[in-house]
């Protein structure tokens, strides 16, 4: 028999999912960083300190599965949507940059992409943080049933 | 062990997907940058661009070059070698990309002296020492002069001269050059309008290959 239990099969998918998700913003901030050599702005930085150890977080959680992967890696999906969330609100005006920490070098209201005539790199950072944060309350009520 | 097989399959997937992803934008990226050239050809050369070697060399390099730039630095003397170990064969003319903090004034100084006909010393005693007054990315002016003592230069002239809006000019030019050919590092190079396809020694050293021996079959 293996390890395997109840647990294992229904939350395994779920704590691999939000490693997708944060590998996959991983990979595209590094894309668009380095590759498409886009300067990210404080708050972009902020939010790639939070994003880029969740991929290694959520990945040493996997095998074998630890649930309690959920305490260490709460804060910081957390911590950044929070500042997502505040970024987005800066590009999309609703915050004035004057009361951000982004006076130099690159401003955190400019928008530097936007796909399908809406969709912008702040966006893309909310829906992933959202996501994660979402999977991990989840996977934390689901394992203590 | 399925859980494993689909762990390593996912990232062995998204690591192709990134690599595949990397290589298309710079394929498109070099197509593009080589498209804007051709449209904006005027904007390559200009006359008041400082030019060295063979006017009719059949091979002409054009480097977008900060002064305070590091890597600028570092390339300097290799695009040298290239031009030696090929005499007569290949153009090289510099236009400015100053986009450290303060590099335009330096830039000003090195035209400044070109009017003294001390462009190429000035141009490689600065680089030389570079480290001594590039600090922080930022150029700064009062730690250039010591370097450019015995030159030759007649320093209270070029100071003059730094001020003449000709000079501002050039390099607002130069700047305006810069957006229009969407260069956004330094050093770029341009060979015969082409773009280096990756940064690196070795590929503008194929691209200079590529070129002189184009050049040598249509002769």
């Amino acid at each position: 028999m293996m390890r395997t239990t109840d647990t294992n099969a229904s939350v395994w998918p779920m704590v691999f999912l939000s490693w997708v998700i944060a590998t996959v913003s991983t990979l595209g901030a590094i894309f668009l960083g380095e590759v498409m050599g886009l300067t990210p702005c404080i708050l972009c930085w902020y939010q790639r300190i939070c994003m880029f150890p969740l991929v290694l977080i959520l990945a040493a959680g996997l095998f074998p599965l630890d649930v309690r992967v959920v305490r260490y890696a709460f804060p910081l999906a957390l911590v950044g949507l929070s500042i997502a969330v505040f970024h987005l609100l800066v590009s999309e005006g609703i915050v004035s940059e004057t009361l951000t920490p982004c006076t130099q070098g690159v401003p955190c209201s400019q928008q530097l992409i936007e796909w399908f005539g809406f969709l912008t790199i702040p966006m893309l950072s909310v829906a992933a943080f959202a996501a994660i944060t979402a999977m991990l309350i989840a996977i934390h009520f689901k394992a203590s049933k | 062990m399925k859980q494993r097989t689909i762990f390593i399959g996912t990232a062995v997937l998204l690591a192709i997907a990134f690599a595949l992803g990397i290589s298309l934008y710079k394929s498109q990226k070099t197509e593009h940058s080589a498209q804007q050239v051709t449209q904006n050809k005027e904007a390559l050369v200009r006359f008041h661009s400082p030019t060295l070697g063979n006017a009719n060399a059949p091979v002409h390099i054009v480097e977008f070059l900060d002064p305070a730039c590091e890597s600028c630095r570092a390339f300097y003397p290799f695009v040298k070698e290239i031009m030696a170990s090929n005499p007569e064969k290949i153009r090289l003319t510099i236009r400015y990309a100053p986009f450290h903090t303060g590099a335009d004034e330096v830039v000003k100084v090195l035209e400044a002296a070109r009017k003294q006909g001390k462009y190429w010393e000035s141009l490689e005693a600065l680089l030389v020492a570079q480290p001594q007054w590039a600090l922080g990315h930022a150029a700064h002016l009062d730690r250039v002069w010591p370097f450019l003592e015995g030159l030759g230069l007649d320093i209270p002239r070029l100071k003059e001269d730094m001020k003449s809006p000709e000079l501002a000019k050039l390099v607002q030019q130069d700047l305006e050059d810069v957006k229009a050919l969407n260069v956004r590092g330094t050093p770029e190079f341009f060979v015969n309008g082409r773009p280096l396809p990756e940064f690196g020694p070795d590929h503008l050293k194929k691209l200079v290959d590529d070129e002189l021996a184009k050049a040598g079959a249509s002769n």
